[in-house]
């Protein structure tokens, strides 16, 4: 398996030295102001590696997602080898190492919208985007996840960009969908 | 007391009994592959993951994974049913069908626990086609990871967390896609792994393993103009035979020699040579340390941690970098017996340091890694060329056709063969400072040692304390083996709360004889403690007991070092630390 | 409640609130103060009114009015036509599809009238943002006196007597769990709600969350009280953002009103509640999973026994229970245990909650009586089958369950009916399928489901699913033989035996009772590459039309592996055994002779007896 590490983007591209209250050393790639940010949340946690998880959705909540930095720094903090940290994170799959677009669609591969077809809508989505599950657009508009039921079954299939909801969307549909969004995206610019 | 009826076999059991164990009570035999369990030193892993183990229980739904499921008054139990077998077998196909058929190929095979499961089944086919999960290999200093042959049974992760609290390994990833590796996928080297090699040797299969240097020793060995000498370990002759199918606890001291020899072995030397001078020179510090402290001398540091054991050296290299001056100075045994042969043995047989090689063998992982650290080589050629554990010496002995039950016992080479019964228990918990103790009560008092066994500092407790007295000084000694208890003493001292003065440190749960690159234990500690037993015999055997009376040692001071501590002792004999800090360092992969 | 004459409320559930009903709201709500009728008129957002397929929905109290799909531009018409001059918007009004009239209020839908909300009996009439409103509905009442006038053992008693199961999946009795964890003696225990859902394409406890949150905060202080428990937990999805923003509003204002806290109701009573968040793994509404991901560890299950009420969260004694299970508690105080207990079947008391969904023509949430058919469920609630395709399936218990069939329509619905019929409960979710649906693709869809989200920790699940799930997919590709299905029925029965927790072991369960069910389906599938309701794409031929066939021979020349034979003029035949599937003759028919099908004709073969083989 090839490895999945993320890259930081320019703006970690810092090297800082932090003393942990063990003594300890440690230099991550990171700014000092994300720093602080990340032990002003782990502060909030007291620290407490039975909230790691807690502490992990609200670094991704502040950063967008997890990259090794952040997590180095969460272990650390928390007192918890940085592995175990990774190893939380690649469990769960809301957690994720790759920003996501800035354009997230999530489409809703749950049963109800699965047997009312939503297994083409994805493939239609892939297919326009040319990425896989998971995936980012190179130039970091769109991504693709999968969701299990947002609760929207009645309008099944259901497809989410951001936190709109589209209902009942056909595969024809797709196109439409990412076309409202590119379009906004070309006005701004 | 609760009863039970196992295969028909009534068994009287403790409460909380396991049913594996009460099943073992009963003489039934039930097949493991997870679990694994050092009882005496409250080392278990109990996941309860491969299911391997399952049995049928009366009235119960589904079978019941017997590692993990406790015994009840009046269960019944049937250990081989048709029920039973099937699903066995067909969870082992399972697992083989997510596994490489590397077995011609493997450094496990004929070890493997996965493979042995093969056999005893009788597996035939493996109907079971389909993806195969696939990882990158990685190759360490010291350890190969291709964890495409892991099987998730967690042990080396529990090792790894739990017993030395190195936190290197974790479970990551989810479901078929799971699997134990450091951070981020990334390389070991990268990881604040010791080398302490527990996580090898527990492993069942051949995802975790020695990086196994014979080939470059065989390289050596066949150029003619190269002097190849070998030292080895106290702990590999208390284990080595157990690879020749002798009981633990065996010592093979002759027939070793005679192998070495007879692999072309140009000087087979001991360890436990330089285990002697390491105590000349590790006491001395120790007594000098010791002085200053009680006269009142404000920059002396107390405790003295013993430094021989590289994953020792290495873990409070990573994790206390703050207490760098608190170990002693003095070099481990293995790079003390490089320096001493590349530099006094060299000049004496008159060959250059670069054509001689030094050759170790040890039950250690972690040396293959020490003898690389660039502060033991002089101008790049190391003191120690190639270390080799007693599992890579076993099958280069095998490889060489030599019948190692029939070679007659052979000796030490001279000069650096000669050691003492003080040397030989380095391999045991508790052995350095013992060895450490007999020498410096008599340089410190002045007077004869009665009682040369400190039976007050053996054993397998993980950490253990005692107040050695010097004369009307009481000395307040500590011992912990593993470095999950190392970590509990190191903390005192950071937080400046140690009542000792002396603490010995092994990374390895029963010191040496328990390395990482000893035979494999398949979880029997009663193989431990044969091993420790056969040491403090070979003590006893010895004429000398304290390393200060090695005639070799003596000799060696006055031909060419003067007393220890010297200048030149201290050149070649001591080192100094430095920090490795936990630094996530990313290096991306193609 | 009290003062107002009229009341419109305005679902928020996630389904309407997907379809702007916010908007809704607000137009609603503008409308009425420009109207000057703020004093008379209360507009109130609510939780889901179970009727999503709909939404977003208005109702109007007290005539029960039920508008469907109201836009937000509707809000003018609404407050001009029905409040100021009485007349209902016909065209907004329910339809019903069998006699194409509109209904005038919800009491006469089918939807409602075969209902029974116990669980559910706040949602979509208050204003879960509001407490006042949940304490005009009795809300905290329970506890109050329980608190007050009951010893622990004696509110453990009742709950034992009314039979009440948990609504988790397993259906454990309640009262039972919670006596076990009392009897369990500790300094510290724990109440801890599973509001994990991860059930794909069920919405049950959300939709309580969403609400009628304060129902589930009573609850769990009553079973504080008896466990002896100062500290409650909810274990609930990240994914559902609108439940945790109410949950966190409820639990505030239980606060600041004294219901939650330090000595509730005077007495020496004190219980807190707070959240943790799952961060999506299916495997964490296992409950020993569950405690782990609390503990901030990967959510992997451990060996049972022991027990969560012997060794839960941080060690100690906790008792899990599900959303709808609490959500039942205050009504079962205030109401009895006899009247609870007389809901139901012998075995299974009370109501149950399910997310009906899939080919349906009502999908939505509803509650019902145990033991009420599944027929009854099926048709008279949800409306039938959608679009007037035929009945196939009604999958039930989400990933856990299995399919039943024509067969089992009129098996009352209880905990042990559904396991006797190779289903489960599970957690509620049901979904319905018609003749278009394969069911070697469904179970492939669960088994799918499962190898995302098996931990990995055991053997079985962790290879066993990945291998039922590739024999499956090789099975809808056309490359199943018959040695496929022994596979699919020893690998199942084997993971059942020996998997470590409930996922691992119920995982096989939409395989083997397809299996069951529709055994012809996969030999089908498997012996003659056939996929009857052409679901599986690799099992579509491309078949000439004898009719439409003008024998042009233009796709013989395409065909890149002279599969197409005929001569010209007439009706040309593909060689189904050398077709690549390229679709290039397709697009070159200029007749349209072409098409894909779900079969090709095949050649009858005769036996010398001139029987078919
Ligand atoms: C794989 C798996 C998933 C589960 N998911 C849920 C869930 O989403 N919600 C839930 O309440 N119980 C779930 N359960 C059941 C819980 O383990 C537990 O039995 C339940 O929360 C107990 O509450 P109850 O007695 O009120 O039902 C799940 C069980 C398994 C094995
Ligand atoms: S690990 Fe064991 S089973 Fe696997 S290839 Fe090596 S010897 Fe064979
Ligand atoms: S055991 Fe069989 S497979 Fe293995 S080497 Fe011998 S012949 Fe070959
Ligand atoms: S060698 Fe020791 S420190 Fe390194 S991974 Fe293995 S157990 Fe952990
Ligand atoms: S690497 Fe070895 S010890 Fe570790 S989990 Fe895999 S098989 Fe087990
Ligand atoms: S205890 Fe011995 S075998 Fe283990 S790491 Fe230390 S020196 Fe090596
Ligand atoms: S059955 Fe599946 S989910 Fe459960 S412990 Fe085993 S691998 Fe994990
Ligand atoms: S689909 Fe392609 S291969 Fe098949 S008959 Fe048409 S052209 Fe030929
Ligand atoms: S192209 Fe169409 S009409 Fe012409 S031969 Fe082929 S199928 Fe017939
Ligand atoms: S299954 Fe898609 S919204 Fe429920
Ligand atoms: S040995 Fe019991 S589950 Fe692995
Ligand atoms: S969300 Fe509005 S009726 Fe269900």
């Amino acid at each position: 398996m090839s490895q999945k590490i993320t890259i930081s983007p320019e703006a970690f591209e810092y090297m800082e030295k932090v003393i942990g209250t063990d003594g300890v050393e440690v230099r991550v790639n990171l700014p000092k102001e994300i720093i602080e940010q990340i032990n002003e949340i782990c502060d909030s946690f007291d620290n407490d590696p039975g909230e790691l998880i807690n502490v992990l959705h609200e670094a991704q909540n502040r950063f967008g997602y997890l990259p090794a930095e952040v997590q180095d720094v969460v272990a650390h903090n928390l007192h918890i080898p940085v592995a175990q940290v990774y190893g939380v994170v690649t469990f769960y799959s809301y957690f994720s190492m790759i920003p996501k677009g800035e354009h997230p669609i999530s489409i809703c591969v749950g049963t109800a919208c699965y047997v009312r077809g939503a297994e083409r809508v994805l493939e239609e989505f892939t297919k326009e985007l040319g990425i896989k599950v998971g995936e980012t657009t190179p130039d970091g508009r769109f991504s693709i996840n999968c969701l299990r039921c947002v609760g929207a079954c009645g309008l099944a299939p259901v497809v989410l960009v951001g936190d709109k909801v589209y209902g009942r969307v056909s595969p024809d549909g797709v196109k439409e969908i990412i076309a409202e969004y590119k379009k906004s995206d070309g006005g701004s610019c | 007391m609760i009863e039970l009826t196992i295969d028909k076999k009534k068994v009287r059991v403790e409460k909380g009994t396991t049913i594996l164990k009460a099943a073992r009570q009963a003489g039934v035999e039930i097949p493991t592959l997870c679990h694994y369990e050092l009882c005496d030193l409250g080392i278990e892993n109990k996941p309860g993951g491969c299911r391997i183990c399952v049995v049928e229980v009366e009235g119960r739904r589904n079978l019941a994974p017997s590692c993990i499921t406790e015994a009840q008054d009046g269960m019944v139990i049937h250990t081989h049913s048709m029920r039973v077998l099937n699903a066995r077998k067909t969870v082992l196909k399972l697992i083989i069908s997510d596994h490489p058929f590397d077995c011609l190929v493997c450094a496990k095979s004929g070890h493997c626990e996965l493979q042995n499961l093969a056999v005893q089944f009788g597996i035939r086919s493996q109907p079971y086609v389909g993806e195969q999960s696939k990882y990158r290999k990685d190759t360490s200093p010291s350890i190969i990871r291709d964890v495409d042959k892991c099987i998730m049974c967690r042990r080396c992760e529990m090792m790894c967390n739990e017993v030395q609290t190195v936190g290197a390994l974790a479970a990551v990833n989810r479901g078929f896609m799971s699997v134990v590796a450091p951070a981020f996928e990334m390389n070991l080297v990268d990881s604040p792994c010791t080398y302490c090699g527990q996580c090898v040797s527990a492993c069942p299969t051949g995802a975790l393993t020695e990086k196994d240097h014979t080939n470059e020793i065989i390289r050596a060995l066949s150029n003619p103009s190269k002097t190849v000498i070998v030292q080895t370990a106290p702990a590999v002759r208390a284990a080595l035979g157990e690879e020749f199918g002798m009981p633990a606890g065996t010592l093979v001291t002759g027939k070793m020699v005679s192998a070495l020899r007879e692999l072309g072995f140009d000087y087979v030397f001991d360890t436990d040579f330089s285990a002697d001078l390491t105590i000349m020179e590790e006491g001395t510090e120790l007594l000098q340390r010791v002085k200053g402290y009680l006269e009142g001398d404000p920059n002396v540091r107390l405790p003295i941690l013993t430094s021989c054991c590289p994953g020792w050296v290495n873990f409070f290299e990573h994790n206390y970098p703050d207490l760098l001056d608190v170990p002693s100075t003095a070099k481990s045994p293995q790079q003390m017996f490089g320096a001493i042969a590349k530099t006094y043995f060299a000049d004496k047989i008159g060959v250059k340091r670069s054509d001689l090689i030094v050759v170790s063998v040890m039950p250690c992982l972690g040396k293959k890694y020490e003898c690389q650290r660039d502060e033991f080589k002089v101008g790049g050629n190391p003191d120690v060329d190639y270390s080799i554990s007693t599992r890579e010496l076993a099958a280069f002995i095998k490889q060489a056709n030599i019948d190692f039950l029939e070679l007659p016992d052979g000796d030490f080479d001279d000069p650096l063969g000669e050691s003492t019964g003080a040397a030989v228990i380095f391999g045991n918990t508790g052995g350095v400072i013992e060895a450490a103790c007999r020498t410096a009560y008599e340089l410190y008092t002045g007077k004869k040692l009665e009682k040369v066994d400190f039976n007050e500092l053996r054993g397998l407790e993980g950490i253990r304390s005692a107040t050695v007295n010097f004369n009307g000084v009481e000395l307040n000694i500590g011992i912990a083996h593993g470095l999950g208890n190392a970590r509990k003493l190191l903390d005192e001292v950071r937080e400046g709360k140690s009542k000792f003065h002396a603490i010995e440190v092994m990374a390895c749960p029963g010191g040496c004889i328990g390395g990482g690159g000893q035979p494999f234990n398949h979880g029997d500690s009663g193989v431990l403690e044969k091993r420790a037993a056969a040491l403090y015999t070979a003590d006893q055997r010895k004429a000398i007991r304290k390393s200060h009376e090695n005639p070799s040692i003596i000799k060696l001071y006055e031909e060419f070092l003067g007393k220890p501590g010297s200048e030149l002792a201290h050149k070649l004999l001591h080192t100094e630390y430095f920090p490795k800090s936990n630094e996530v360092t990313i290096h991306l992969q193609g | 409640m009290s003062h107002y004459k009229m009341h419109l409320l305005v679902c928020a559930g996630t389904g309407c609130h997907s379809s702007e009903s916010d908007l809704v709201y607000e137009m609603l709500h503008d409308e009425v103060e420009r109207k000057g009728l703020s004093d008379d008129v209360q507009v109130i957002r609510t939780g889901c009114f179970g009727f999503c397929e709909k939404g977003p929905i208005v109702k109007v109290l007290p005539d029960n009015t039920f508008y469907t799909e109201v836009k937000p531009d509707d809000a003018r018409e609404i407050i001009d036509e029905h409040v100021i001059k009485g007349r209902k918007v016909e065209r907004l009004l329910y339809l019903d599809p069998e006699t194409d009239e509109h209904v005038l209020d919800s009491k006469h839908m089918g939807f409602y009238k075969k209902q029974l909300r116990v669980a559910l009996r706040n949602c979509g009439t208050i204003d879960p943002e509001n407490i006042d409103e949940s304490i005009a509905r009795d809300a905290y009442m329970a506890l109050g006196k329980v608190i007050t006038e009951m010893t622990p053992q004696e509110t453990i008693d009742l709950i034992k007597r009314s039979g009440l199961r948990g609504r988790g999946g397993a259906g454990f009795p309640t009262g039972l769990k919670w006596e076990i964890t009392s009897k369990n003696q500790s300094d510290q225990k724990y109440v801890v709600c599973n509001a994990d859902e991860g059930d794909p394409g069920a919405f049950m406890d959300r939709s309580i969350l969403e609400g009628d949150p304060h129902s589930v905060l009573e609850a769990m202080a009553i079973c504080g009280y008896c466990i002896g428990a100062t500290e409650g937990l909810i274990y609930i999805r990240a994914e559902y953002p609108l439940a945790i923003r109410r949950l966190r509003i409820a639990i505030s204002q239980a606060q600041s009103y004294g219901l939650l806290g330090e000595n509730i109701f005077g007495s020496d009573f004190s219980f807190n509640i707070k959240l943790r968040y799952g961060a999506g793994a299916f495997v964490c509404g296992e409950e020993t999973a569950l405690i782990h991901s609390m503990e901030g560890r990967r959510g992997e299950p451990s060996n049972k026994p022991p027990f969560p009420a012997e060794k839960g969260y941080l060690g100690k004694p906790t008792c899990v229970n599900n959303v709808e299970t609490f959500a039942n508690i205050p009504v079962i105080v205030q109401k009895g245990a006899e009247w609870f207990a007389s809901i139901g079947t012998e075995k299974s008391k009370g109501t149950k909650v399910f997310a009906l969904a899939g080919k349906i023509n009502n999908v939505g949430l509803i509650e019902v009586p145990m033991g009420i058919t599944l027929r009854e469920i099926i048709y008279e609630i949800g409306g039938g089958v959608k679009g007037g395709k035929k009945f196939k399936a009604v999958q039930t218990g989400g990933p856990s369950g299995g399919c039943l069939t024509e067969k089992h329509l009129d098996t009352p619905i209880d905990y042990e009916s559904l396991m006797a019929a190779g289903s489960m409960m599970g957690s509620g979710g049901m979904i319905v399928l018609d003749e278009d649906d394969c069911m070697v693709s469904v179970a492939k869809f669960y088994l799918g489901f499962i190898v995302e989200e098996s931990c990995g920790r055991c053997a079985p699940c962790r290879i066993g699913s990945k291998r039922l799930h590739e024999t499956l997919n090789r099975i809808t590709e056309g490359k199943g033989e018959q040695e496929d299905i022994e596979i699919l029925k020893n690998l199942g029965t084997v993971m059942k035996d020996t998997a470590l927790c409930g996922l691992g072991q119920t995982a096989p369960n939409p395989v083997l009772s397809t299996l069951d069910n529709f055994m012809e389906e996969y030999l089908e599938h498997v012996n003659e590459k056939k996929c009857r309701s052409g679901q599986c794409r690799d099992l579509l031929y491309y078949v000439i039309s004898e009719e439409e066939c003008t024998g042009c021979m233009a796709c013989t020349r395409v065909c890149p592996t002279h599969a197409i034979s005929g001569e010209r003029r007439q009706p040309h035949v593909i060689n189904q055994e050398v077709c690549i599937k390229c679709g290039a003759c397709m697009e070159k028919c200029q007749f349209d002779a072409i098409s894909l099908q779900k079969d090709y004709p095949r050649e009858v073969q005769l036996t010398t007896n001139n029987e078919l083989v």
